[in-house]
């Protein structure tokens, strides 16, 4: 009692012809079907190149279509002969041309005769699989594919439109539960003659030779029937991408194929060299009676998956430039916008950095140049401090530097003075955390010596830009998290705000903050505002200052920073 | 995308094979070894003029990636380029003595070649000082490329160009044949590079890099296209419209996603800042045989006599595909 192959075979046939050699020798019956594309002389080397091995066999050949019955029919023409040939085969072990074995035969042997009675056949009702390609699961079974779907996509999806859109159905024959799974399965002779040898045969070989993609579904339902004890599982190990169609291993998959356990890989690039000469060598054995677990390897393929579908967050690059909305994330993590609090503090940037560990940045939109921390010239990745180049493309510029520094959090300082082109972009990302001090754009004009008509048309059109970026920040389609005080609610208490945005920053950072950061002089500032009203504007940004009161929150001792608590 | 302007399109790619029809006139033949290329070969494709330092690493680099033939134009060399390729037993060579820049840069020489001889191939175009790579360089041979993207039923592979330079000086250390460019051009940027969408053709518009920080701080807009398509399973209806920045039919420059996901992707690492580039550039000035006046040209020479150094403390080195694809430059997509 022992196990016998079926192979399919299309191309690769040197490749075929070394697989079946390797479990001929090791005395496992080998049947083997050959496309009727492979040409009359490929055929005949490929056979006499076989002959002296008295265990193999070859079918009938068929013109095999993917997706069609015609590779159902070279499975059942293979599993035919040997089960007519080799009467002392238990399993048949269904492979393909591009399988290569990952373990001795003999513990395959050893695994299948601790099991003598099991299916290993997936087989899944199309309620439960996730992955059908394309939307045709359960409508594989009762709509009609007269036409090829690789020759003639555009035929075949208006030919199921129309059949969808008309009512269309094909009755599913009485006693059949249509069930899917991978074409690789390994059956028991019993099961396998019950099948062929079913009264009904011949009605099921009619419904199915019109059913979509057959070669998974016509075994894996009929097992269904006929089986008594099927694991739900395929000993063969084959991966699909996101089209449907099977990954391909090559020879850096040598030490992942190794320590995966399964008995049977599919499929293999006939050039992995590596791959068949270490598999297929005579001493390839090693003492192992591991079950198959092939998590690394799903693990490998899930995640290249993700990738084509999902991409990286926050990167654009040459092969992922995502239509808008479809980002999934417009920037690659958090970062935090400040704007107003460089002008009520002094040293703000530094005490930031201290108190998050954070990098600061000063104004990164402003129009002379790029601030960057440090004011480097140049900054990580190669992005340059030059406003025209920042200009050129400001997104760019800003998710380059958050994709650049990954893994360190970015703050910088934005305010009506800079560049403004950036602000919808930054509204709308949810990875940015927005905190405004409106008005305090007005600080470093009250502290500018500057003559006083200058100032008015300057404090003007400051006001002009913030309220239009404010608006924009109010706006339903914003996502950043945004908070916004007005200056003269800001300064009668900066701690509480200020403790709230950093610990949004560094959750983890546990210490209470304890020095703050020192607050500019507002000495009459209350008059400059006043001053301005009386040149006929009217500051109403920085909230309610009034006249000769300055706020008691300005320290006593400016150059001493206080303590909280 | 209407009617009109796909048809427009149409006749467009039609102007460009014709035109490569006549300029095929201006090739003669040195050494066409062309009946030795096999059914399954990959091949490249490139012009060149006085490269013949470069030319022995070049060979032998596609050799080891699995380029079965090299077709090639040589316009005009009186450096030894041509004798050394038509030596070589893999290289059909052809020369010509006309003008590149109304050969639109070569392409219509190569479009016609192209469509002459790598009808079902697939069809690698580069120039002589740039490198592919691809996801798994180092341990596939490229043919598993593109057996991989045939499976996949995808025509064309974007490579995006990385120009890579030395630290110091460009002309501090001479190149020496045979040696590997990137021993002495080892750096480039990793992350300062902006992309806009062409509307016409389809495909990306990529800028930036050290070309644009250093030589184009003021005019980014006239900063060079790195985007690129080199490799295509090539059909003889197929035409690139301005070197391989892009090709039509149109959907061929659709390498990327638009949806949220990666495609797989390459780099062509640009070996073109070595100690050649100063003369070569001061001669290319000369010449004007390159694209828009050389304008690109005009400002490197502008720059040059200041002798700069593109390397900054950000640059990073280059170690090999896998640290591309960490920094986001390119992509294995869904290929494992």
């Amino acid at each position: 009692m022992s196990v016998g192959f079926v192979m399919l075979a299309h191309t690769a046939l040197d490749r075929a012809s070394a697989v079946a050699r390797h479990w001929a020798t090791q005395d496992c019956p080998v049947v083997i079907h050959v496309d009727r594309r492979v040409s009359r002389i490929d055929y005949r080397s490929f056979v006499e190149g076989l002959s002296d091995l008295h265990n193999i066999r070859f079918c009938r050949r068929h013109r095999c279509d993917w997706g069609t019955w015609s590779i159902t029919q070279a499975t059942i023409s293979g599993v035919e002969v040997a089960l007519a040939e080799f009467p002392e085969l238990r399993h048949v072990y269904l492979a393909s041309g591009t399988c290569l074995p990952l373990r001795p035969i003999e513990e395959m042997r050893h695994y299948l005769n601790a099991r003598p009675r099991t299916d290993f056949i997936e087989s899944v009702t199309t309620d439960d699989v996730p992955w059908t390609i394309g939307g045709l699961d359960e409508e594989r079974f009762t709509l009609r594919f007269p036409f090829s779907w690789k020759k003639h996509r555009r035929l075949f999806d208006r030919y199921v439109r129309l059949q969808r859109r008309i009512g269309f159905k094909r009755r599913i024959p009485p006693g059949v539960e249509p069930h899917l799974g991978s074409q690789w399965w390994c059956l028991t002779r019993k099961t396998l003659t019950a099948i062929l040898t079913d009264p009904d045969r011949a009605l099921y070989e009619r419904y199915f030779r019109r059913v979509w993609i057959p070669d998974e579904s016509y075994f894996q339902t009929l097992a269904r029937k006929h089986s008594s004890h099927i694991e739900s599982r395929s000993l063969t190990l084959s991966k699909f991408d996101f089209q449907g169609k099977p990954h391909i291993f090559y020879d850096d998959h040598l030490q992942l194929l190794r320590r995966s356990d399964c008995f049977v890989a599919r499929k293999i690039w006939p050039q992995a060299d590596r791959l068949y000469d270490a598999f297929l060598a005579p001493d390839a054995g090693q003492a192992n009676r591991a079950e198959p677990n092939p998590s690394k390897i799903d693990r490998l393929f899930a995640k290249a998956v993700e990738r084509r579908t999902r991409g990286r967050s926050g990167l654009y690059m040459q092969s992922r430039f995502p239509n808008e909305g479809w980002e999934n994330g417009k920037t690659c993590t958090r970062y935090s916008v400040f704007e107003g609090f460089s002008e009520l503090f002094e040293n703000f940037e530094t005490w930031l950095g201290k108190s998050v560990g954070a990098r600061v940045h000063g104004h990164l939109f402003h129009p002379d140049r790029a601030e960057f921390a440090g004011r480097e010239g140049i900054y990580n990745g190669g992005l340059s401090d030059s406003a025209t180049l920042r200009d050129y493309d400001p997104r760019a510029f800003l998710t380059n530097l958050i994709w650049n520094t990954r893994g360190e959090r970015q703050c910088l300082q934005f305010g009506p003075g800079d560049r403004q082109d950036i602000s919808w972009f930054i509204a709308s990302d949810p990875n940015a955390q927005i905190s405004v001090i409106t008005g305090a754009w007005a600080l470093p004009l009250f502290h500018s010596r500057q003559s006083f008509i200058d100032l008015r048309k300057r404090a003007a059109q400051l006001q002009r830009i913030e309220a239009r970026h404010l608006d924009i920040l109010r706006q339903p389609q914003t996502r950043a998290r945004v908070r916004i005080w007005t200056m003269a609610d800001f300064v009668q208490n900066p701690m509480e705000p200020l403790q709230i945005i950093i610990d949004e920053i560094a959750p983890r950072a546990q210490r209470r903050l304890t020095e703050a950061p020192q607050m500019v002089c507002l000495d009459g500032f209350g008059q400059f505002l006043q001053n301005l009203k009386n040149e006929g504007m009217m500051p109403y940004l920085m909230g309610d200052f009034p006249v000769g009161e300055d706020p008691h929150h300005t320290p006593a001792q400016p150059h001493k920073p206080y303590l909280v608590n | 995308m209407g009617f009109v302007s796909s048809y427009r399109l149409r006749l467009q790619r039609k102007r460009w094979r014709l035109r490569a029809l006549r300029k095929r006139r201006e090739l003669r033949r040195v050494a066409v070894r062309t009946r030795q290329i096999g059914r399954d070969d990959v091949l490249v494709f490139a012009t060149l003029r006085n490269e013949r330092l470069r030319l022995p690493y070049f060979l032998s680099y596609y050799r080891d990636l699995g380029i079965g033939h090299f077709l090639m134009v040589d316009n005009g060399s009186d450096d030894g380029s041509r004798e050394y390729l038509e030596a070589q037993p893999d290289v059909s060579l052809w020369r010509t003595d006309k003008s590149y820049k109304r050969a639109r840069f070569g392409a219509d020489w190569l479009n016609w070649l192209q469509r002459r001889h790598g009808h079902g191939h697939w069809c690698l175009t580069v120039d002589v000082d740039e490198f592919f790579i691809y996801p798994f360089c180092d341990t596939r041979p490229i043919t598993a490329l593109t057996d991989w993207l045939d499976a996949s039923s995808i025509k064309s592979f974007g490579a995006m160009l990385v120009d890579m330079y030395p630290k110091g000086p460009i002309d501090a250390v001479p190149y020496r044949e045979a040696q590997d460019p990137f021993e002495i051009a080892s750096w480039f940027d990793s992350g300062n590079y902006t992309i806009r969408k062409n509307r016409r053709y389809g495909n990306l518009w990529i800028q930036g890099g050290p070309r644009a920080r250093t030589f184009f701080a003021d005019r980014p807009d006239r900063a060079p296209a790195l985007n690129k398509v080199p490799l295509v399973k090539w059909h003889r209806s197929y035409a690139y419209v301005s070197s391989t920045h892009m090709l039509l039919p149109r959907g061929l420059n659709l390498v990327y996603d638009e949806w949220g996901g990666e495609k797989a992707s390459g780099a062509l690492l640009h070996a073109k800042f070595l100690h050649t580039f100063v003369e070569k550039s001061a001669e290319e000035l000369t010449r004007r045989q390159h694209y828009a006046n050389s304008h690109e040209y005009r400002a490197y020479n502008t720059v040059l006599r200041e002798n700069p150094d593109l390397w900054c403390k950000w640059s990073e080195k280059y170690i090999n595909w896998r640290q591309l694809e960490i920094l986001g430059l390119m992509s294995k997509g869904n290929w494992a």
